[in-house]
């Protein structure tokens, strides 16, 4: 517990009370740096476990019902007899893929390797609240990760409703094969999952507001600490809700209630089910699910605040309006859900109100866009890989952003929704940005977590690679969407209306190859990087907040001696009168400076 | 041994580039190269790139737009969606908003990409301190909000429009058009569409009354099933004349989605559903569109290449919420002709009383039963 306990002490010298081996150091570590990285690795073969399952079914739109020898190679003859991949393993690919991608990458893998490795070292903590139930968050965290992986190999196949479940095809076991075992341990691992997601979320909420160092004040944080607290607290508020809806959906598959179901015949088979709503699930999902959507985006805008205000070495414009949005953008994510029900049945006139909620996100949402802008005008921009991928998840979120304002309109969502249009929005401005970000926090972040640099050539080839492909993939699915056709299709071939489409489909699967590909390149950077890669200096970005005046080398506790004093907010790039372009947090202020981020008193 | 072969490669392959990034680095230690992260060239080129990918982005956007403008949905075939001079359609509403949205798309990504370019760090001696302006800040909270005010309000004034189940239509006397009621009932995979017949009342139905030949559990007691009409696979509209759907499903939730009318509404069990809508345009006309006969052309073309058979233009209904394993294939063909042919066509259709042999009319509703079953 030594240093849970000495974290706000903070001059106290830190000794290492025990002596650690192999087991406490690298696997049950209590150290929010180590966690970390265990973090990204899960989430990073999770990623890989995810892309992988997206290409193997992308085969299958691009040449609908050929065959493919690594079809049948990869997934044998059951999901695949004659190497063509059957329709209801198609969904069962779907829905892992969606599952592993939203949860498991973008969620744990994102926010639980950035916000243990940024919140102590950014505020000036020795560690998290509770090193140990940060060491739970993980474990639980891999446990639901290989339940979830588990669930692939069981009888009938994983979960294939759909990565939103809605019952009663998730349900009752005879509507679909994957509703069976794969669906209980669907439920499981997010039963778990879920359990991981909440004790991380409220230590990361205890330790920002607690553990602060002197000096830094909310005002002074960086915007990754401020997009990880909004974060958590969505989450803390938001994932209960589908832990319930997750139980009441047990409580149907197992032990005959019906909550979610009513009047239903499956196969002849009159079902003993009545006064249920299926309507009432999607509520409970969506209640959970849209904030889900800014769970996965704010870290990431988060992330790229800081490094694109790091590599234009200029102040992120507007630093008050980019909090004042995520909060903005926190607090509407909680009463849109309905946008994703305009045509459930629900009342029109709730719809209305959703439209109008939904819509109002576009406000914040924009200013933060311009603000980005405007941080890069009249900069002096440094292309390290990070920046090339911060600036791409500007150009992505401001994409896909801009057709979520078409589908928030309910009159235009009758036509659009479930249609391929609805995949190209949110890969791109969930998915892509998203991913576009995490790969931008590992590239700046890289020295800090493994003390060495990675290779800058290859991080360029990767960058442009995935980003050219991210818009070759999502670009022409709008196109398939605005010709009808829907989501979810195993193939197009039964409506000839869509055989024109047949090549598009071929073009974006092609760019998805492509894409997949690109990853091979940085899955090799990480790992040679790990072991041969250059070492890493203290600060390599010149950077000014905290983490970078730590030792490289890890030490339990953070820093040698006492613990640093901040002075200044943390994007005093660039500042007149100064000798260098930059101004660690730190540098007591000069007389008569003013610090920016305390007030906008000019 | 071709496995093997791939093995080796892949083997060698990584084990190639493990070596060539580690002389790469070498290298640049002994050049001392360890204090610049990114080298002028590095930073110049990835400047040059963001233009260059800005252009090639634009240009394949461009030819997406002009080489699937045809493929994709023609003009809306109902009232809601597309009314002739003018605005209150879900088209212009959605025409609006393309235009809107392409614009702060092209104009947002330029910049970004363009600034991108020109403050690369080897065109500049300093950054500029710029940390905040308040004007400017509220300048982009007014614009968008002023912007998103009106689309709201636009918004909506359609979907009040479009979700008002009772639409009237008024025929050439001034006179109210009677609407045609249809039930569309979805079960995995298929659907039936049930008419109201001459009475204008669809009979009630639930799942408990299904049996035998009965498949979509019409209520037999009821004198409003006699002359309701159910047919699999294919269903007609008459033009011009309101159409009320009342949506049911059996199992699981599908969705009745018709996009050539920019119509859809879930299919969800124990619930009802409706919508309305008014076609407006007939099957045979639609064929003659020179768009929709640009498009069935290259299909055709498509087929014909593939040796599968032509078709012909077709409106359609699609299952549009995932239902199981044949999701992929749940379709109902829709024709849209004149009020004379319908008539012809749906008179040609036997009744639910007579195919399943109720012949008088006199049997009660079972009042009991109807109200305890939440009757649909
Ligand atoms: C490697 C690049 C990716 C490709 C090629 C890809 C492709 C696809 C495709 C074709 C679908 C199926 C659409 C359908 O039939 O409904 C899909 C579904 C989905 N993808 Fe991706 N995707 C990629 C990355 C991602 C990422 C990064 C995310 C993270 C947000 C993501 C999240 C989802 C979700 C949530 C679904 C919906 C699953 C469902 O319908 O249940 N994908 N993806
Ligand atoms: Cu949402
Ligand atoms: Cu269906």
């Amino acid at each position: 517990m030594g240093v849970a306990a000495t974290a706000n002490e903070g001059n106290a010298h830190i000794h290492i009370p025990h002596k650690e081996g192999f087991l406490t150091k690298y696997v049950f570590s209590q150290d929010h740096k180590m966690i970390s990285k265990q973090f990204l690795v899960t989430g990073l073969v999770m990623a890989l476990v995810g892309m992988g399952m997206s290409t193997l079914f992308r085969l299958q739109l691009g040449w609908q019902g050929e065959s493919f020898a690594i079809l049948k190679w990869i997934l044998g003859d059951v999901w695949a007899p004659d190497g063509i991949l059957s329709p209801d393993k198609y969904l069962a690919l779907v829905t892992m893929h969606g599952t592993i991608m939203v949860f498991f990458v973008l969620t744990g893998g994102l926010s639980g390797t950035f916000a243990n490795l940024l919140i102590p070292l950014q505020i000036g903590a020795r560690d998290m609240a509770s090193g140990f139930m940060n060491m739970l968050s993980y474990w639980f965290f891999f446990l639901a990760s290989v339940i979830m992986i588990a669930s692939i190999f069981v009888e009938g196949g994983p979960a294939s409703a759909g990565w939103t479940i809605y019952p009663p095809l998730s349900a009752i076991p005879e509507t679909i094969p994957g509703s069976g075992t794969g669906m209980t341990l669907w439920l499981v691992s997010m039963t778990i999952f879920i359990a991981s997601s909440l004790i991380g979320g409220l230590n990361y909420i205890v330790t920002i507001i607690n553990l602060r160092t002197k000096g830094m004040k909310m005002t002074r944080m960086p915007l990754t600490i401020w997009a990880i607290l909004v974060t958590a607290i969505l989450g803390v508020l938001s994932f209960p809700v589908l832990l319930a809806a997750a139980l009441l959906l047990v409580f149907d598959r197992s032990f005959g209630t019906s909550f979610y179901l009513s009047d239903i015949m499956v196969q002849g088979q009159l079902l003993d089910v009545s006064g249920g709503s299926p309507v009432l699930f999607q509520h409970l999902f969506w209640f959970l699910g849209h904030p889900e959507v800014y769970i996965v985006l704010l870290p990431a805008l988060g992330i790229s605040s800081e490094v694109i205000a790091t590599n234009s070495r200029k102040p992120i414009f507007g630093y008050r309006a980019m909090i004042v949005s995520i909060l903005a953008i926190g607090f509407l994510s909680f009463i849109v859900w309905g946008h994703h029900m305009f045509i459930t049945g629900m009342n029109p006139f709730l719809g209305a109100v959703f439209t109008f909620t939904t819509l109002l996100i576009a406000i914040p949402s924009a200013v933060k866009a311009f603000n980005y802008l405007t941080t890069l005008y009249k900069g002096r921009i440094i292309f390290t890989p990070a920046m090339l991928f911060a600036i791409g998840t500007v150009s992505t979120f401001v994409t896909g952003g801009v057709t979520g304002i078409i589908l928030a309109d309910s009159a235009l969502d009758i036509n659009l929704h479930d249609t391929y249009f609805v995949v190209a929005h949110f890969h791109i401005v969930m998915g892509m940005s998203a991913v576009l970000a995490m790969f931008a926090g590992i590239y700046h972040w890289f020295p800090k977590m493994y003390c060495k640099m990675m290779n800058n050539k290859l991080g360029y080839v990767h960058f442009w690679l995935t980003f050219i492909s991210a818009f070759g993939v999502f670009l022409p699915q709008h196109f398939i969407g605005l010709a009808g056709i829907p989501r979810r299709y195993y193939e197009n071939t039964a409506f000839p209306m869509f055989d024109d489409m047949l090549e598009l489909n071929q073009l974006v699967t092609w760019f998805a190859i492509l894409g997949a590909v690109a990853q091979l390149l940085f899955v090799f950077n990480f790992l040679f990087s790990i072991f041969k890669g250059q070492r890493a200096p203290q600060n390599p970005w010149k950077s000014n907040t905290l983490e970078w005046t730590t030792p490289v080398e890890h030490i339990h506790g953070n820093w040698h001696g006492a613990l640093p004093t901040v002075h200044r907010w943390p994007y005093d790039y660039s500042k007149p009168g100064a000798d260098e372009d930059f101004i660690p947090q730190t540098v007591p202020l000069a007389e008569g400076e003013v610090d920016e981020g305390a007030g906008y008193g000019h | 041994m071709i496995t093997f072969l791939i093995y080796a490669v892949i083997f060698l392959g990584v084990a190639a580039l493990v070596r060539l990034a580690m002389v790469y680095q070498a290298s640049k230690e002994l050049r001392g190269e360890r204090e610049e992260n990114v080298s002028a060239s590095e930073n110049s080129w990835n400047a040059i790139l963001f233009i260059v990918f800005m252009i090639a982005l634009y240009a394949g956007y461009i030819y997406l737009i002009f080489e699937y403008s045809d493929a994709l949905l023609p003009k809306a075939a109902s009232a809601h969606g597309f009314k002739e001079g003018s605005i209150y359609s879900i088209d212009a509403l959605m025409n609006i908003n393309l235009v809107v949205v392409n614009i702060v798309f092209v104009v947002i990504n330029t910049l970004l990409f363009f600034f991108a370019f020109k403050y690369v760090r080897e065109k500049r001696e300093t950054a500029e301190f710029f940390p905040h302006n308040n004007k400017l800040e509220l300048f982009w909270t007014i614009i968008p909000s002023i912007f998103l005010a009106f689309i709201i309000i636009f918004g909506l004034t359609i979907w009040n429009n479009v979700m008002d189940a009772d639409k009237e239509v008024l025929a050439a006397d001034g006179s109210v058009v009677e609407p045609v009621v249809i039930e569309l009932y979805a079960r995995q995979f298929d659907w039936h569409a049930r008419y109201a017949g001459a009475d204008g009342e669809l009979g009630m139905a639930n799942v408990r009354y299904i049996e035998g030949s009965n498949q979509t559990g019409v209520m037999k007691n009821d004198p409003n099933s006699l002359d309701d009409i159910i047919v699999k696979s294919e269903f007609h509209l008459p033009v011009n004349v309101p159409v009320k759907f009342k949506i049911r499903s059996q199992d699981v939730i599908h969705s009745a989605y018709m996009p050539h009318f920019r119509a859809q509404m879930n299919a969800v069990p124990g619930m009802n559903t409706q919508f309305t809508f008014v076609p407006t345009i007939t099957t045979n006309e639609m064929r003659q569109d020179p768009k929709v006969m640009r498009k069935y052309e290259k299909i055709n073309l498509i087929r014909s290449e593939k040796g599968e058979d032509q078709v012909e233009f077709d409106y359609i209904l699609l299952c549009n919420k995932i239902c199981g394993a044949s999701h992929y294939n749940m379709q109902m063909k829709i024709v849209v002709e004149s009020q004379e042919d319908f008539d012809k066509w749906l008179s040609s259709k036997k009744t639910f009383g007579d195919s399943e042999g109720l012949t008088t009319k006199s049997k009660k509703v079972d009042n009991k039963l109807a109200e305890n079953l939440e009757i649909n």
